[in-house]
């Protein structure tokens, strides 16, 4: 019965897009529904900004803007930066890039979409059933005893966890068992790769979030005590449960943007990948140290000395495969033939960001400088560094990178430029002030602040207008050259990994024939060779 | 995006069991780590409130948690005898089994519900008068025994729909010895429930 309303064929109309199992039209759907979070997400970090524009009331009033930066977190971390890059880029082009017509789980994947947009819908929703106004953290014993609209949008959260969790496995089973003939482990594409360890981390660590938020939840509903120290119950608990998947999901937001990273600056540098074996490897070396890090957010509530100690150390390591990956990025880039493409000036100024948001981490990481610096504009600088400038960065430089594949057309390059140029010049206006105000000791989510730190608030207020009018540009300009865009032929990149081995857009069985890989994702010469042999 | 309506067809689907059961692994393994915050939050308070917890434990009855594993494990073995059932294309087996294994899953939710219903006669349940009074200690212990056992139980419940499905398909012949990959993965589900709980009886009923 379900069998014969779902179709994996392309039907005309708005039903033949919400019932179909296309894993490429999914991540159509996914994409106009976390652009659109984003654009939420993105009005409500410029009312913070304004409201910041002054010291005192500038627009909202202090209950307001609680709500306002909660909604933020929330829908950024939850809606847009965890899911967008696996939902968007993974969906489609996983299949492609391994030569699979579709994921292992079809009718799954169309599943996760729903829950994923069910999950978002109640988030959003909560907002009618009063304040929602903890933090995107959610931290106990405050988030017990506020408004009715944080029961709301825990659950939404719940709900939005097994759309990753679904994704996730679909994920390792297509990797595992799609593989076209010949494509061996060493010959995926780096993309993979973080897909692979992405969705193993989702499958790990959703679930403790899961379980954590629904005692949260059986809390607030029943009064249930786990988390309440008048009923015997332990907030530092909650604080170990929630880091114990956010940190790791951090990495679930950061590796598939090292992953396009690794694409982008291979294909417009037309170098092979400096040490492949070295980046998958750095790749599960990070997701793995993820794992066992979590509690150096927790440096300041109450923890021994030993184990502040032990976590701090750890956390130190994850700087070793970092660099490992921001060496070889670089090491790919010498002597490249670099085009100075969007995608490749997104994945340069990625190489920027990300930098200072991986080294101002270690800072936080050392115990002694962490509680001077904990609960600052600092860690809002840092997080924002790598969560901004590493991953939605990468997410901008992978949609014009694959946009003649999706669309069959070329963006304006003109265009596409300046957006990268405003949004990396915006991005360092924003923050690189908040280190400053951090350091000066301006505490985060606080509505008012002291007047001489004004000056740095207007600057960072400025660059975030900067920021919205590069991501604006970029919008538009996707939008726009969808459709007026000039076509461009099935690989205008010249890219040897194998979504551009078939048409642009592909068809909905993606290769009429399965391909047999013999190359690696990268070896350019032999694909020029081969090349110049078929004409 | 434009999509040029083909006229050729192209087969996409495809049927992988081996595919089906590395999936419903993974699944599990996320239930297993769903339950292993639980687990977490159990061994962490049994350390600070030992003596409450053995205090606790007076209140319930082993001899029903006994019997309910017994329950459990019956249907565990039906729900595996079920697959072998099907691998041998014996219909009226498999239906059998599956009957079995449904009515332990029904008859378990039912002691359940009687166990639950003496401990609210107790007024053990949260924000009751007797709860009130406890000693924090115990009200974690309660807290914790109603927790873990009622997000089993809902399990046992999902395993109950799931098998009420595969029931109707296998009346309706949808499986034979080529074609069972459904009912070995609901088999696995079934396990994974009876597993838990084989974690569950003892620590909240019987470990001193
Ligand atoms: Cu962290």
């Amino acid at each position: 019965m379900l069998d014969r309303l779902l179709s994996h064929e392309p039907k005309p109309g708005i039903l033949g897009w919400l019932l179909t199992t296309d894993h490429k039209r999914i991540a159509l759907l996914y994409f106009w529904s976390i652009i659109t979070a984003f654009i939420l997400g993105g009005i409500f970090a410029l009312l913070i900004r304004l409201e910041l524009f002054f010291p005192g009331k500038t627009i909202v009033d202090p209950d307001l803007y609680n709500r306002i930066f909660t909604l933020h977190g929330v829908i950024m971390v939850f809606m847009v930066i965890v899911p967008a890059i696996p939902a968007i880029l993974g969906n489609y082009l996983i299949p492609l890039m391994i030569g699979a017509r579709d994921v292992a789980f079809p009718k799954l994947n169309l599943l996760s979409y729903y829950i994923y947009l069910l999950g978002a819908i109640i988030i959003l929703s909560s907002v009618l059933f009063g304040a929602v106004d903890t933090g995107w953290t959610f931290y106990t014993p405050y988030s017990i005893k506020t408004g009715g609209g944080v029961l709301i949008a825990l659950f939404g959260v719940f709900v939005i966890g097994f759309s990753s969790i679904l994704t996730g496995l679909n994920f390792i089973v297509t990797i595992h068992r799609l593989r076209a003939p010949g494509l061996s482990w060493g010959k995926l594409p780096l993309f993979i790769w973080a897909s692979y360890a992405t969705s193993l981390m989702n499958v790990i660590a959703t679930p403790v979030i899961g379980i954590t938020l629904l005692m949260l939840i059986l809390e607030k509903l029943f009064g249930v005590g786990f988390f309440d120290p008048t009923k015997g119950g332990d907030p530092i608990m909650f604080q170990h449960f929630f880091w114990f998947y956010s940190h790791p999901v951090v990495y679930i937001m950061i590796l598939p943007a090292m992953g396009i990273i690794s694409e982008i600056i291979a294909v417009h540098s037309r170098k092979k990948i400096f040490g492949y074996w070295a980046m998958a490897a750095a790749i599960f070396g990070i997701a793995f140290i993820g794992f066992i890090v979590w509690a150096h957010h927790m440096f300041t509530s109450g923890m021994s000395d030993v184990a502040r100690w032990i976590f701090s150390f750890l956390t130190f390591f994850v700087a070793v495969p970092t660099g490992v990956k921001m060496f070889n990025w670089v090491a790919t880039l010498y002597k490249g033939s670099i085009r100075l493409t969007t995608p490749m000036l997104y994945a340069i100024s990625f190489l920027f960001l990300f930098s200072i948001g991986g080294l101002t981490g270690l800072w936080l990481a050392t115990i002694s400088t962490d509680v001077y610096l904990h609960d600052t504009y600092f860690v809002v600088a840092h997080f924002h560094y790598v969560m901004v400038g590493g991953a939605i960065t990468a997410l901008f430089g992978g949609l014009f990178h694959w946009f003649p594949k999706i669309t069959g057309r070329m963006y304006s390059e003109f265009w596409g430029r300046l957006s990268a140029i405003f949004v990396f010049i915006g991005f360092n206006l924003t923050f690189f002030p908040q280190f400053l105000l951090g350091m000066q000791g301006m505490p985060r989510r606080y509505w008012d602040y002291l007047p001489e730190f004004t000056l740095l608030n207007q600057i960072s207020t400025i660059g975030a207008f900067s920021i919205a009018l590069g991501a604006l540009i970029s919008l538009i300009t996707l939008f726009v050259y969808w459709k007026k865009g000039e076509k461009v032929g099935d690989n205008p990149w010249k890219g040897a990994t194998l979504e551009w081995q078939t048409s642009s857009p592909p068809p909905y069985y993606n290769f009429k024939e399965i391909p047999h890989v013999e190359h690696g994702p990268y070896d350019f010469e032999i694909f020029r060779k081969k090349e110049k042999e078929q004409v | 995006m434009e999509t040029k309506i083909h006229e050729e067809h192209v087969e996409v689907s495809h049927k992988d069991d081996f595919g089906a059961k590395l999936g419903m692994w993974l699944f599990l393994a996320t239930e297993l780590l769903l339950f292993a915050g639980l687990f977490t939050a159990y061994f962490v308070f049994r350390g600070i409130y030992l003596p409450f917890f053995h205090e606790g434990q007076k209140e319930l009855q082993p001899i029903i948690g006994l019997v309910n594993s017994i329950v459990l494990f019956i249907g565990g073995l039906t729900a595996v005898l079920s697959i072998s059932a099907v691998r041998k294309d014996k219909k009226s087996h498999l239906l059998l089994f599956l009957t079995i294994t449904i009515l332990t899953g029904i008859v378990f939710l039912f002691i359940k519900a009687y166990e639950y219903g003496l401990k609210f006669e107790h007024g053990l349940f949260f924000n009751m008068e007797h709860f009130k009074n406890l000693p924090n200690g115990e009200k974690i212990f309660f807290s914790l025994y109603f927790v873990m056992t009622g997000i089993h139980a809902l399990h046992v419940l999902i395993g109950i729909i799931l098998f009420l499905f595969i029931l109707f398909f296998a009346i309706r012949n949808s499986y034979n010895s080529k074609n069972f990959i459904q009912v070995e993965i609901a088999g696995l589900y079934w396990c994974l429930v009876d597993l838990i709980w084989m974690y569950l009886f003892p620590l909240l009923y019987l470990v001193k």
